[in-house]
């Protein structure tokens, strides 16, 4: 028995809706189609009522989650791709994240984004938009990169008592895999140490995690140890757990999936180099994908995007340093 | 607050009177023009932070929507909607707090004039993005119906320019697909800000779009507060009965700018001395008076006015927010508090 990334999220949405009468899941095909990707499989099926086909319309969507929310409910949209919540921006951040600074009430509800590039995905289909709403006050934003955190942040996520925005990666789903889903979990908004190391701290998140670990390894053939630290949560972003790393290592390379300009990656080093300055022995870098719309054919989107390769090239420059 | 004075008696009749929708819909238009006179006042003299915005010549229209609903019902109203708000039960000192900014208002100082509202009292706080109170507006009421909640009604108000927005299609038509109990009242003033309809729109009447949606329609002329009552009402009840969503187009002028910083000069004059720009307050108090209540017009007239300056001077001595004591955190989060402050 494996279960997978995806498999994961369905389940965490079954336990939720098994648990709480006032989850519901909003999105479009997600009723007895089970979703783009078969998120909600047979969730209509098991919870009539509670599993509602939107139309495309990704304002309404949001907008229609936040009048729910504040009417005491959980609702969970799905985005059919992360690309498509720009649509549904304004309900997010000026209603859904403005809420409960303005009136004191909580809106609590969860916005799904299948994420991130897969090959021939192009321009429309493989954004990663944590960075957007990460600005935004008001929001927490996740990025799980584990089955295991796929499923106990996604649970989290919807018991919260605040507008999430759940960024799942799409090329973690199918291939992904775990034995079984996780009997408890470590806190959401706690990062995780996925692999120790003492010479240089790789920062990552969502499918970058696994690109950074292959690195990591890479080196280790090389004989650099890196510590290899997953977000999970990028708002509120666990700044202690980094600067502890950066502690042991003095060496920091923050990796994003997302374009170079702002975003999670310059949120990091930023904090790292006014927190932790005296804790350097190397400027601290970033890599990112490249400044430009996201690739269609697998040759440009395979260079597009930070690999494995890419970032054991920026470790070994700043472990060169 | 006004102290009033009144034996048994009196209280009673007037308790009765009440009941009356017109009646109802006359003391709410009358509170709603006197504070807002008595607001217009305040920012001329500088005593309000941001912007006034108006209701007048409005205020039928709103009012009709705000007696129509009941307790368990829901409001989202938007910029020109004191009547309404006032008729549906929002307390009047509370808009006074929202545009002083008291702290002890519905916002606290984190937002003001026309975005308060009060979810306990079924009062949504509107945001300025037009439109984006359709979508939420049915969300609630989506809500209510998985919550097994019945008879309720929701219904939200939007102007001419507002149906332009993609957020105001989306919202309706998601309304009529799930066929909720949802009024959207639409105000066509003729002017979205300064731009007419012929800039805003190519179809001869907006009511023509109830079809497209699937949605039942009713014209109604806004300046006739009673025929406001009738159209509303009806549209109300049809929900009420679960009929679907409604769309009501009144049309009327508003009779100011569209804030008070605007003179709002390019207001057609032709159209002004139409008879879409009759005063609405000046038509409802001469139902009153053909109804043998003149006197009972006065005397609303002078409460509201005791009430308004009663607020007033209330709010003025309530605490201001205090950046120092202020909470800067934007999310509700217990038990995680700390993180999403570093955060």
């Amino acid at each position: 028995m494996s279960v997978t990334y995806l498999d994961a999220i369905r389940a965490a949405q079954e336990k939720a809706l098994q648990d709480d009468p006032a989850v519901f899941i909003y999105g479009q095909d997600v009723g007895k189609f089970g979703g783009a990707f078969k998120a909600t499989k047979n969730l209509a099926e098991k919870f009539p009522g509670r599993v509602i086909d939107s139309p495309i319309s990704e304002d309404a969507m949001v907008g229609l989650a936040v009048g729910a929310a504040m009417e005491g409910m959980r609702p969970v949209v799905e985005m059919q791709f992360a690309d498509f919540s720009t649509v549904g921006l304004n309900q997010m951040l000026n209603h859904a994240a403005t809420t409960f600074w303005r009136t004191g009430k909580p809106c609590p509800m969860v916005l799904r984004l299948p994420s991130g590039g897969t090959p021939g995905s192009g321009p429309f289909h493989s954004q990663s938009m944590e960075a957007i709403y990460a600005h935004y006050p008001g929001l927490v934003v996740m990025t799980p990169a584990t089955v295991e955190d796929a499923y106990s942040m996604l649970l989290e996520a919807i018991a919260m008592p605040d507008p999430v925005v759940f960024c799942e990666h799409k090329l973690l789903y199918y291939h992904l895999k775990a034995k079984s889903l996780p009997a408890e979990a470590v806190p959401a908004f706690k990062a995780h140490v996925a692999r120790p190391g003492r010479d240089v701290t790789c920062v990552a998140y969502s499918a970058m995690v696994h690109e950074a670990l292959a690195a990591a390894e890479e080196l280790a053939g090389e004989g650099y140890e890196t510590e290899v630290v997953d977000l999970r949560t990028v708002k509120p972003l666990d700044t202690d757990t980094i600067l502890a790393s950066v502690a042991r290592t003095g060496r920091l390379l923050a990796v994003g999936e997302s374009w170079p300009w702002g975003g999670v990656s310059a949120e990091v080093v930023s904090r790292v180099a006014s927190e932790g300055f005296e804790l350097l022995d190397a400027p601290p870098r970033r890599l990112n994908a490249k400044d430009t719309p996201i690739p269609y054919h697998p040759n440009l989107w395979s260079a597009h995007r930070p690999t494995a390769v890419r970032i054991a090239e920026a470790l070994r420059e700043v472990l060169r340093y | 607050m006004a102290t009033r004075t009144m034996d048994r008696e009196v209280g009673k009749a007037s308790l009765q009177a009440e009941q009356d929708p017109m009646e109802r819909m006359s003391r709410a238009m009358l509170r709603a023009r006197v504070l807002e006179d008595k607001l217009a006042s305040l920012y001329r003299a500088g005593r309000i932070v941001g912007g006034v915005y108006l209701g007048r010549g409005q205020e039928g229209l709103s009012a009709a929507g705000g007696v129509a609903l009941r307790k368990g019902d829901v409001l989202a109203p938007l910029i020109r909607d004191m009547a309404g708000r006032l008729g549906f039960g929002e307390p009047l000192v509370d808009a006074v707090r929202a545009y002083l900014g008291s702290k002890l208002g519905p916002m606290k100082g984190r937002d003001g004039n026309i975005h308060r509202g009060d979810l306990s009292r079924g009062i949504l706080p509107m945001i300025s993005h037009l439109g984006a109170m359709v979508s939420a507006t049915a969300g609630v009421l989506l809500a209510k119906r998985m919550k097994k909640e019945r008879g309720f009604v929701g219904l939200t108000s939007a102007g001419d320019g507002a149906t332009s927005t993609g957020s105001f299609h989306e919202g309706l038509n998601v309304a009529a697909v799930e066929k909720l109990p949802l009024v959207v009242v639409v105000a066509d003033n003729g002017y979205a800000y300064s731009t007419p309809n012929d800039r805003q729109f190519a179809c001869t009447d907006l009511l023509d779009r109830a079809k497209g949606y699937g949605v039942e329609g009713h014209g109604v002329d806004g300046t006739d507060p009673e025929a406001c009552w009738e159209v509303v009402g009806r549209a109300v009840q049809r929900a009420r009965e679960g009929a679907g969503p409604q769309l009501v187009v009144g049309r009327l002028l508003r009779l100011c700018g569209h804030g008070e910083h605007d003179d709002g000069l390019y207001i057609d004059k032709k159209l002004k001395s139409s008879d879409r720009g009759r005063d609405c307050l000046e038509v409802m108090r001469d139902i009153m008076k053909s109804r043998g209540l003149e006197q009972d017009w006065d005397r609303w007239e002078k409460e509201a006015q005791e009430e308004v300056e009663d607020a007033v001077k209330k709010v003025a001595e309530e605490p201001l927010p205090d950046p120092f004591e202020e909470d800067w955190r934007a999310t509700a989060m217990l038990g995680a508090s700390e993180a999403v402050q570093k955060g």
